[in-house]
C-alpha cells in the first residue's frame, strides 16, 4: 500500500528507482486518493487516466497549457478550450519523465486569495473543509496536502503559491522573476506573475525548481541561472543574517497565533546559528498593497482583452453583431473578479487618471525594490509570516474584495521587487498550519532553500492533516 | 475617491464588458471603496524617482533570425467558436 499522504516526491523517486513500485501503480495510487478524498476538497478540475512518463506524477494549476488536456483558468470564458500546444513548464516536467495526474483549481485568471473565485466551485482545504485553502493555487496547494499529488505547480502574482503553501501546511516556492518561463502560461499581471512548486518538503521543491528553470527562447522575460540549483543538505544557519521588518512584525491584523507560531520558528533559527534581528520596509509595508492593485489590474486589464469571443472559448453572439458578441461574451465569460480588476486596471490606464494612478504605482515600485536592496547590505534573507491569518471560513470574505485583498500584504511588497520568496510551514495556531515566509535577494534560491531546509529539519512539523491522519491510504 | 455611475459605464465600455444594472450599482460601490485605497500611492512626492515596469533590469533581448515551425493553421483554428475557409468567422460589425 502506498501513502499518498506522507510520500514524499523524493521518496516516491526512490521507491521507482529501486523498483518497488511501478510508475503506473504510483500513478493509480495517486488517482486512487483523488477518487476517494477529492468530491469533498474540489482541488482538480480534472484528472488524467493515461500514463505519460516513469517518473513521480505531478499536477499542473489549471493555467499552465497542457497540450490535448482542456485548459481554463479557473474562467467559464474558457470552458472546452482545449490548447494545441504545451507550456514550456509542461514540456520540461514532459521531459524529466513526470506524468500529468491532472489540472487543479484556482481563483479565476489567478485573481483571489481563496480559491473562492473559481468558476467551477472552491477548492476546501484538507485541515479543515469549512475553510478555504488560500489562493490562487489553492487547489495546487490542497492537493499535495492531502496526499492527492506528491508535487504541484502553481503561479505566484501577488502571494498565489507562498499564501495557499501558508494556509494549507505545505512548501511553496515563488521564484527570482525571470527563473522560470511563462511559456504558455495564461497571463494575468506579466511583470509580475511566476510559476512555483508546491510540495511537502524544501529538498522537493529544490528538485522540482530545478526541473523548470531556466532560460527559455520562447519567454524573453527569462534569464540564465547563474548556477547549478543545490539541494540542500546542512541543518544549521551558521552566519546566515535574517532581518525581521519591523512594521511586518507590528502589523495590525497578524492573528496572536500565527505571530506566536513564528515567533518560535525564528527563535528555533536563532539555536541553529542565524543572527536575527529587525529591520525596516516601511514603505513597502505601507504602500505594498495600493501599489500592486493598481499594477497588476492595469496589465490583467490588458492581457485579458485577448477572450472576446473570436479565436477560443466563449462566445455569446445572438444579436449577430461584433461589438455586441464583445460585450455579451465577456460580461457571460467572466465571473466579478475579473471584471472588477479589468474595470479597475482600465480607469487606471485611462486618460486622465494615467499618471495619478499608474505612472505612480510604477514610481512606488521602484521605492519598494530600493527597500528592499538596503535591507540585503545587512541581512541575507528576510522573514516574516507568510500570511497574516491561518486558514479562514468559506465565504468570510467574498462579500468584502478590499478584506480579501489583504490576505497578501506580507506577500506583495517582495513580489513587486521580484525577489524569491519560500514559504514552510513553522506550526499550527487553532489546530490550523502557519506559514514563515523567508524572502532573498534575487537569484538566491540556493540560500533560501538551505535555510528553509535547515528549518524544517528542526522545526520537524507534520504536514499531515491531523483529520486525514487516520485515513488508510 | 467616489466613482461615478457614468464613469463605471464609460470604463465597462472601454474594457467591452455588457454589465447588468445591477453589476453596475454594485461595482460603482465596490471600485469606490478599491480607488480610496490605492489612491493613498498619491500621498508620496514621486517627482525624482524613475519608474519600475520590469523588475529585472533587461534591454533588448535579441534572439537570432532562424526560421523554426510554428502552429499549424488548423491547429490555429481548433477552438474557434466559428470558422469559415481557413479564418475565424466573426459577426458583422453594425455602423
Amino acid at each position: 500500500m502506498i501513502d499518498t499522504l506522507r510520500l514524499t516526491a523524493e521518496e516516491a523517486s526512490g521507491l521507482l528507482e529501486r523498483g518497488e513500485v511501478s510508475p503506473a501503480e504510483l500513478h493509480a495510487a495517486y488517482l486512487g486518493a483523488i477518487e476517494e478524498r477529492d468530491g469533498e476538497l474540489n482541488a482538480y478540475l480534472r484528472t488524467v487516466a493515461e500514463l505519460d512518463g516513469e517518473g513521480v506524477p505531478i499536477a499542473f494549476k489549471d493555467l499552465i497549457s497542457t497540450r490535448g488536456v482542456e485548459t481554463t483558468a479557473g474562467s467559464r470564458i474558457l470552458s472546452g478550450y482545449t490548447p494545441v500546444f504545451d507550456a514550456t513548464v509542461a514540456t520540461r516536467c514532459r521531459e524529466a519523465g513526470l506524468p500529468l495526474l491532472g489540472k487543479t483549481n484556482m481563483d479565476e485568471f489567478a485573481m483571489g486569495s481563496s480559491t473562492e473565485n473559481s468558476g467551477f466551485g472552491p477548492t476546501r482545504n484538507p485541515w479543515d473543509p469549512e475553510r478555504v485553502p488560500g489562493g490562487s493555487s489553492g487547489g495546487s496547494a490542497a492537493a499535495v496536502a492531502a496526499g492527492l499529488a506528491p508535487w504541484a505547480l502553481g503561479s505566484d502574482t501577488g502571494g498565489s503559491v507562498k499564501q495557499p503553501a501558508a494556509l494549507c501546511g505545505v512548501v511553496g516556492l515563488r521564484p527570482t522573476y525571470g527563473t522560470v518561463s511563462r511559456y504558455g502560461i495564461l497571463a494575468f499581471a506579466s511583470s509580475l506573475d511566476q510559476i512555483g512548486p508546491l510540495t511537502k518538503t524544501v529538498r522537493d521543491c529544490a528538485l522540482l525548481y530545478r526541473t523548470i528553470a531556466g532560460r527559455d527562447p520562447c519567454d524573453s522575460t527569462t534569464v540564465d541561472l547563474p548556477g547549478p540549483v543545490e539541494l540542500p543538505e546542512g541543518e544549521d544557519l551558521r552566519r546566515v543574517r535574517i532581518g525581521l521588518p519591523r512594521q511586518m512584525l507590528e502589523l495590525e491584523g497578524i492573528e496572536p497565533g500565527v505571530a506566536r507560531a513564528v515567533e518560535s520558528a525564528l527563535d528555533l533559527a536563532r539555536e541553529l546559528g542565524a543572527e536575527v534581528a529587525e529591520c525596516e520596509l516601511p514603505r513597502s509595508v505601507e504602500y505594498g498593497l495600493p501599489c500592486y492593485y493598481l499594477i497588476a489590474p492595469a496589465e490583467a486589464s490588458s492581457n485579458l482583452a485577448r477572450y472576446d469571443g473570436v479565436r477560443y472559448g466563449l462566445r455569446v453572439d445572438e444579436a449577430w453583431e461584433l461589438d455586441a458578441m464583445y460585450e455579451r461574451t465577456r460580461d457571460a465569460g467572466f465571473g466579478d473578479e475579473p471584471k472588477r480588476r479589468i474595470m479597475l486596471g482600465t480607469y487606471a490606464l485611462s486618460a486622465g487618471y494615467y499618471e495619478a494612478y499608474y505612472g505612480q504605482a510604477q514610481k512606488v515600485r521602484t521605492l519598494i525594490r530600493r527597500e528592499h536592496e538596503a535591507v540585503f547590505e545587512c541581512f541575507d534573507l528576510i522573514a516574516s509570516a507568510t500570511s497574516p491569518t491561518v486558514a479562514f471560513p468559506l465565504g468570510a470574505k467574498t462579500q468584502n474584495p478590499l478584506a480579501m485583498y489583504a490576505s497578501d500584504l506580507l506577500t506583495i511588497p517582495s513580489n513587486l521587487a521580484g525577489l524569491p520568496g519560500l514559504s514552510i510551514p513553522c506550526g499550527l495556531a487553532d489546530a490550523l498550519p502557519v506559514g514563515l515566509q523567508l524572502i532573498g535577494p534575487q537569484f538566491s534560491e540556493n540560500l533560501l532553500f538551505r535555510a528553509g531546509h535547515a528549518l524544517e529539519q528542526a522545526l520537524a512539523f507534520d504536514a499531515v492533516p491531523a483529520r486525514l491522519a487516520g485515513a488508510a491510504t | 475617491m467616489a466613482i461615478l455611475r457614468e464613469q463605471v459605464l464609460h470604463v465597462a465600455q472601454l474594457a467591452r464588458l455588457a454589465l447588468t444594472d445591477e453589476e453596475v450599482e454594485r461595482f460603482t460601490r465596490q471600485l469606490g471603496a478599491i480607488l480610496d485605497a490605492v489612491g493613498k500611492v498619491a500621498e508620496l512626492d514621486l517627482a525624482d524617482v524613475e519608474p519600475t515596469a520590469h523588475p529585472l533590469d533587461l534591454v533588448n533581448v535579441w534572439r537570432a533570425d532562424e526560421p523554426r515551425p510554428s502552429l499549424a493553421a488548423d491547429d490555429a483554428l481548433a477552438n474557434a467558436p466559428a470558422r469559415e475557409q481557413g479564418a475565424f468567422r466573426v459577426p458583422p460589425r453594425r455602423a
